[in-house]
């Protein structure tokens, strides 16, 4: 009953988190062949430059891992409070999300300060290289979801979820949680092996 | 309908205990890169726990789990195109022995 609002389609699926999904799908491909190339480089380069894992920051890395999938909790809570009706906890789940999203930016902004310091650079090495594009991209993503958050949080401020109808506080909740798991991807990769 | 929702929609104690499940596996990786084991070892053992971890917020984050399949085909058309790209530049560049 509480679905009848949303418009039979012949997927099954409606079409918004359809589109979601095919948009995260590219995005998977985008990723993916950055992330690719790197591991083909990371094997088959001699010159590939990894800097010494002391330069590396894991233990501020590692934190900004548990920043980052505590945010997908609270941001799967924000979903859960309105699929019960609750506004007001969906704007503080929603908050906490963006806050920590924030720290996560903060943090990795001091990560390239102190990387910059230590000589590696975006065109000291190959290693460099992606590490900056890839972060970078992955840091742009998290900018558009904490600007899809903040949107939410605005419609939501203005009554227009409810426990019948929260399918883009869904969908940015679908975005939100994949930027996290390129980030789990990207933390082995660049601080770990 | 309360009942109807409840049995939709996971619950909160099943968040909490992923997130648990995240915050071990995260603990695991970090911990196995200090220890001294082999490189290649280290390498499998890293991919595998981020393969899980990516799998645990798919499946229950994103709830790939209840949703219809055709949204977890429209994933894995992504996926595999991936390892196409990989398996395609290999023998490109080569594998150097280190």
């Amino acid at each position: 009953m509480s679905h009848a609002a949303a418009p039979k389609t012949t997927t099954g699926i409606p079409n918004g988190k359809l589109g979601m999904w095919i948009f995260l799908a590219s995005e998977i491909m985008l990723f993916g062949s950055l992330i690719s190339s790197y591991i083909v480089l990371a094997m088959g380069s001699p010159t590939f430059g990894r800097p010494d894992t002391a330069l590396l920051g894991k233990p501020l890395a590692t934190i900004n891992t548990f920043v980052l999938i505590t945010s997908s909790v609270t941001m799967v809570m924000a979903l859960a409070s309105i699929q019960r009706n609750n506004v007001k906890a969906l704007l503080g789940w929603m908050g906490a999300t963006s806050f920590l999203g924030l720290g996560f930016l903060g943090i990795k902004a001091f990560e390239y300060h102190h990387k910059i310091a230590e000589g590696i650079t975006i065109t000291s090495s190959l290693f460099g290289s992606f590490y900056y594009t890839l972060t970078g991209l992955h840091g742009l993503h998290m900018l558009g979801g904490l600007a899809f958050n903040a949107y939410i949080a605005i419609k939501a401020m203005r009554g227009a979820y409810s426990a019948d109808h929260y399918e883009r506080v869904e969908y940015a909740a679908l975005y939100w949680h994949f930027v996290d798991l390129v980030w789990v991807i990207l933390f082995p990769l660049f601080y770990l092996v | 309908m309360e009942q109807q929702h409840a049995a939709h929609h996971p619950s909160v104690k099943g968040y909490l205990l992923v997130f648990v499940a995240l915050g071990i596996l995260t603990g695991l990786t970090v911990a196995l890169s200090y220890l001294p084991i082999s490189h290649h070892v280290g390498i499998a053992l890293a991919i595998a726990i981020a393969t899980t971890k990516c799998a645990l917020i798919a499946t229950f984050f994103m709830h790939l789990k209840t949703e219809n399949r055709g949204i977890t085909y429209t994933v894995l058309v992504g996926l595999f195109l991936v390892i196409v790209l990989i398996g395609a530049m290999i023998p490109d560049v080569g594998i150097v022995q280190k």
